[in-house]
Formats: C-alpha cells, sequence, structure tokens
C-alpha cells in the first residue's frame, strides 16, 4: 500500500520537470495505474480463493442434504417404514419388503472376507519393502504394486467374472463361482496397493535408532521387527486397514459383477450375496423416480454413507494421533 | 529354533508374500493384455458397435470418455487449483479452514456410487441437467477433486519460501508472486495430480451409471445435454448384460481402458521423477 502512495507523489513531482520528463511522466502514471488495478485484483482474489476453497464444504452439506432429503419420504411412509428392519429385500414384490439386513450383511461380509486376505499380505509386503528389500528391489516395487491401484474396477470386475468365478467354481465344487469369496478376493486387490503403501510410509517413519538400539541389545532384526518396530508403527498401520476397509465397502463395480447379487443373508463365504454398493448401481436405473422403492434405495445410500464416514473418520483419528506421538 | 534361523525364514516368507502380490498383478495383467490385444484392430477402434453390441467396435463409447473426462477437468482443475491455493497461500487458522480440510477428507472418503446418487438427485433432477455430459462430467469433477486438491497443495507447499520472499523483496504484490513465481515453479506437482485425477475419471463407473452413460447409443453427442457411452459403462454392460458376445469384444474394451487409465499414471509417475531429477540439479 505504501509503495503505492510513493509512486503517486513520486509522479506528481515529475510534473513540473519540463520537457524530456513528458515521456518518463506517462510511463509512471500508466504503472500508476497498473498498480491499482493490481490492488483490486489483490482483493478480490483473495475472496474469489475462498469461495472456491469453501465450495468443498458446500458440496459435502449438499452431500448430506440430498442424500436425506431424498430418503426421508420412506421414513414417513407408515406402510414401508416398518419392513427397513426385515430380513428380506423384496422391493418390487407387493407388498414392497425393503429390509436392510441382507444388503447390510453382504457388504460386511465381503469386507471382512477382503480384509482377512489383504491386511496379512500388506503388511507382510510393508514390512518387506521397508525393512527387508534392498533399495533397488524397493524402487522396482513400490510403483509395481501401485499399478494395482490403478486398474479400474470394471476391469478388475471383468476379470473377477471371466477367469476367477470358473476357478472358484470348479475348486469348490460349486453350481456358481460367484460368490462373497470371489467378491472378497477382488476387492483384497483394490485394498492391497493402500494399505501397503500406508503401511510402508508408517514404518518408514520409525526412527532409524530404534532398530540400531535393539540390534546392539543382541536381537536379530526379525526381533526387533516383531517387538520393536512394528509396535511403533501400529496407529498408522491400523489407519492403513480402516482406510482398506472404507474402499472396500463403498467400492461398486466389482462386486456388482462377481458377488451373484442375491439378496439373502449369507450363511458361507460360498454363496451369492447382495452388497448396499451393488443394490444401488443395479435398481437405481430401472426405478420410477420418487417411487417407495427409488427413497428406499437412498435410504441405502445413506447407512452407505454414515458407515463410511465412520470408517475414515476412524482413520483419520487414529493417523493424527500418530503425528502428535511423532 | 535359533533365533538366526526364525529369521531367515520370516524374511523369506515376506518376501514371498511380496513376490505374490506381483504374482496377482501380473495374472490380471496378462489375461486382460492377451486375449485384449490380438482384439484391437482399426475397426474395433473406429467403428460403430453393431447387432445388439455383440459385433463392430467401441468407437462411441472412446468418444464419450473423452469428452467425460474433458468436462470433468474444466470444472475440477481450476477449483481444486484455486482451493489448494487459498489453503497454502492465504488460509489462516480459523473455523473456515478448518471445515475446508474436514471437507477435502470426507470427500475423499466417499463412495462412488454415493457420489452417483448425489449427481442423480442435485445435477440430474434438482438443477435438471438431465441424464448428459454435463451431469456426468460435474459428478466426476467432485469425485476427483480431492485429488486434485491434495496434489496441488503438496506441489504448493514444496516451492521454497525464500522464492517467495525474494519476489515480494522486489515489490511485487502477493497475487502477482503467486501468479508468476509459485504457480510455474509449482506446475509440474499440479500437471502429475491433474493426471492422475484423468486417470481415475476415466476408469470409473459408479458415478457415471446414473448420471450420463447410455447402454447403446451408436453416435456421436451434439450437445454437453446428451448422453453418451463410455468405456467403463460398455465393459460393464458386454461383460453382464449380453449373453452371446464374442469374448474379443469385452477383452477388447478391457483393454483399450486398461491402455488409457495405466497409461495416464505411467506418464504421471515417469512426469514426477523427471521433476524430482531436475528440482535436484
Amino acid at each position: 500500500m505504501s509503495s503505492n502512495q510513493d509512486n503517486v507523489a513520486f509522479s506528481s513531482n515529475q510534473e513540473n520537470a519540463e520537457e524530456p520528463g513528458d515521456k518518463q511522466k506517462k510511463l509512471l502514471k500508466n504503472s500508476s495505474r497498473r498498480r491499482k488495478a493490481w490492488d483490486i485484483f489483490e482483493k478480490l482474489s483473495e475472496g474469489v480463493l475462498f469461495v472456491s476453497a469453501f465450495l468443498g464444504v458446500i458440496t459435502v452439506i449438499l452431500i448430506f442434504l440430498f442424500l436425506f432429503k431424498e430418503a426421508v419420504p420412506l421414513f414417513l411412509d407408515p406402510l414401508s417404514a416398518p419392513t427397513l428392519t426385515a430380513k428380506n429385500w423384496y422391493p418390487i414384490s407387493n407388498p414392497h419388503i425393503f429390509g436392510l439386513w441382507p444388503l447390510i450383511a453382504g457388504s460386511l461380509i465381503v469386507t471382512f472376507g477382503a480384509i482377512l486376505i489383504s491386511v496379512p499380505l500388506g503388511i507382510g509386503a510393508a514390512i518387506y519393502l521397508s525393512m527387508v528389500a534392498s533399495p533397488k528391489v524397493r524402487e522396482i516395487l513400490k510403483p509395481t504394486i501401485e499399478v494395482l491401484a490403478g486398474i479400474p474396477s470394471v476391469v478388475l470386475g471383468f476379470f473377477g467374472l471371466v477367469v476367477l468365478a470358473p476357478w472358484i467354481k470348479d475348486f469348490f465344487g460349486l453350481s456358481t463361482g460367484l460368490t462373497a469369496l470371489t467378491g472378497s478376493i477382488t476387492l483384497a486387490l483394490m485394498a492391497l496397493p493402500t494399505i501397503t503403501s500406508i503401511s510402508e510410509d508408517a514404518i518408514s517413519s520409525v526412527p532409524r535408532k530404534y532398530m540400531e538400539a535393539s540390534l546392539s541389545m543382541g536381537a536379530t532384526r526379525w526381533q526387533a521387527i516383531v517387538t520393536v518396530i512394528v509396535p511403533a508403527a501400529l496407529s498408522g498401520i491400523t489407519a492403513s486397514v480402516m482406510l482398506g476397509i472404507g474402499r472396500a465397502i463403498g467400492e461398486t463395480m466389482t462386486v456388482l459383477m462377481v458377488t451373484g447379487n442375491a439378496a439373502i443373508i449369507p450363511g458361507t463365504m460360498l454363496e451369492p450375496v447382495r452388497t448396499m454398493t451393488a443394490t444401488i448401481a443395479a435398481e437405481m436405473g430401472e426405478v420410477a423416480r420418487g417411487s417407495e422403492h427409488y427413497h428406499a434405495l437412498f435410504v441405502v445410500g445413506v447407512v452407505l454413507f454414515l458407515m463410511t464416514f465412520a470408517v475414515n473418520y476412524i482413520a483419520d483419528l487414529v493417523s493424527r494421533r500418530m503425528k502428535e506421538v511423532e | 529354533m535359533s533365533p538366526k534361523v526364525t529369521e531367515k525364514i520370516a524374511f523369506a516368507t515376506l518376501r514371498a508374500i511380496a513376490f505374490f502380490i506381483v504374482l496377482c498383478l501380473a495374472v490380471v495383467l496378462w489375461d486382460i493384455f492377451s486375449k485384449g490385444l490380438p482384439a484391437l484392430t482399426w475397426e474395433f477402434i473406429t467403428e460403430n458397435p453393431r447387432r445388439g453390441m455383440t459385433e463392430g467396435g467401441i468407437f462411441p463409447a472412446i468418444v464419450g470418455t473423452f469428452y467425460l473426462v474433458l468436462g470433468t477437468i474444466i470444472f475440477a482443475l481450476p477449483i481444486g487449483v484455486m482451493t489448494a491455493i487459498y489453503l497454502v497461500e492465504y488460509a489462516k487458522e480459523s473455523w473456515a479452514t478448518r471445515m475446508i480440510r474436514l471437507a477435502v477428507v470426507n470427500l475423499a472418503g466417499v463412495p462412488s456410487v454415493v457420489f452417483g446418487l448425489f449427481g442423480l438427485g442435485f445435477f440430474v433432477l434438482f438443477l435438471g441437467f438431465g441424464v448428459s455430459i454435463l451431469a456426468g462430467s460435474l459428478t466426476l469433477a467432485l469425485m476427483i477433486l480431492p485429488v486434485i486438491i491434495t496434489t496441488s497443495e503438496e506441489a504448493l507447499r514444496t516451492v521454497p519460501r525464500g522464492y517467495r520472499e525474494a519476489s515480494l523483496a522486489l515489490g511485487a504484490t502477493k497475487l502477482q508472486t503467486i501468479l508468476f513465481i509459485v504457480l510455474p515453479n509449482a506446475m509440474p506437482g499440479i500437471l502429475t495430480g491433474s493426471i492422475l485425477g484423468v486417470a481415475r475419471a476415466a476408469g470409473e463407473t459408479a458415478p457415471i451409471l446414473l448420471t450420463v452413460a447410455a447402454f447403446f447409443l451408436p453416435r456421436l453427442p451434439n450437445s454437453i445435454f446428451d448422453q453418451v457411452m463410455a468405456l467403463p459403462y460398455h465393459l460393464y454392460v458386454i461383460a453382464t448384460q449380453v449373453p452371446h458376445a464374442d469374448q474379443s469384444i469385452p477383452y477388447g474394451t478391457a483393454a483399450v481402458l486398461m491402455i488409457l487409465v495405466l497409461g495416464l499414471n505411467l506418464i504421471a509417475i515417469l512426469l514426477r521423477t523427471y521433476f524430482r531429477r531436475m528440482r535436484k540439479v
């Protein structure tokens, strides 16, 4: 601001100068005008930037509002609302039954299976990458595992459908290969890169002196890893597992294609299931706007949203505590 | 068992795990490309699907995905970069800043199908855009916004403080400093983030399922209010809803999608390593 005033003062001094100053005067006047224009920009820009940053907040609020707005009519419907706790999802029978349990159970069992597979593999790979592998091997392996995260979910679903499902069908002697297990395996592939790379970061950020102190006490590297390094990185590893769970619950296309989509509460991993995400994706296209079924799908969306929100919130909480400990 | 032997066994197991993951990846890639690449003929890429999608090519789906990605980046890039600039250069610790950060974290965790539901409820129905390129692009843009914001933020933070101070000391205003000094230096990082975001948008199916994708539409769109076919949705449709299609068609579609998405990822990774090396020199 003060430099601006200096400019003005300077140019007014020049007013009294003769001939050769004329050109200079014009130049200075121009530059001070330009300076003023920048000052206006300056103030405008901060406002514009703030507004665009705040769009993110508005979006989150809008997502909340619209999911609830479209879900509420079902809660108010005296015929449909009580069926939400039923054990069946028969959206097109008469009367409709919108029992959420089979869908929630489907999502949980597929996610549980995926975590059971991907957590040991992901953490094992993370320990290998950060503690065992030579720098050269790490440099090749790390981006290779990240490629897995780049594969579109619909391609993994297709692979599960045409390759994995027949394998599972033959291996277990089933009538169909489209089971909860098939979904779990494909989801595990999708959650693996998340778990591996975040756990690897957590393990790598444990101070070197922890390892050195353990070794100097006579421990082997493996003993040090199990008793010192992994416990020190535990909150980061936990956060990675939570994010993996969040990814698995919210994943749509792979489970839609490989889990067989039967909305029944499953007894074993070798039966078809239907997840919340698959239900929305499969049924929303054919449903009449504003019907009970339409609103019921938004109820499923709200439940899904709240579940992933909770999981991500825990992950955020845990990883923030990790930073505080450091 | 002596601790040394235990260690040997444990490390061997860990190594086996790491290589098992790579093996899984190799099996997926091998299956898709070994059966998909032979299907990629000039006709397959440049022709319309025929006979209920059991023959012909995937040209409309390629064009549709191109339009969607273009629309997505037009919306997401400016908003994402401006948000990052605000957070890095202007934001002070206040409730508004905390809310913005919380919103970005939350957006990153929202499942893609929920974005689809929101896009349907808000863009398609409430704002009346209909099932259209516009609605689909906006939905995808919201989805990749967190990716662009976080990578741009990181890029802006790597620009040394000294650059800003030197520029300010020469009499430049804050905005001039940001526009002419900070942004050009952060450009490689922002570019990498945008490409990663584009790759994600190109491969996603669930958000476009409800907001833009056409089951079968063998013509090119005329306006942003038209529906389009898109590669990932097309793959889903022929894999699950067209029972008698020749296997080469879904495999070919999958291969094209993988080349597009993994290619973009590869470009982003290469750019990042290249610029990192440049900076060190």
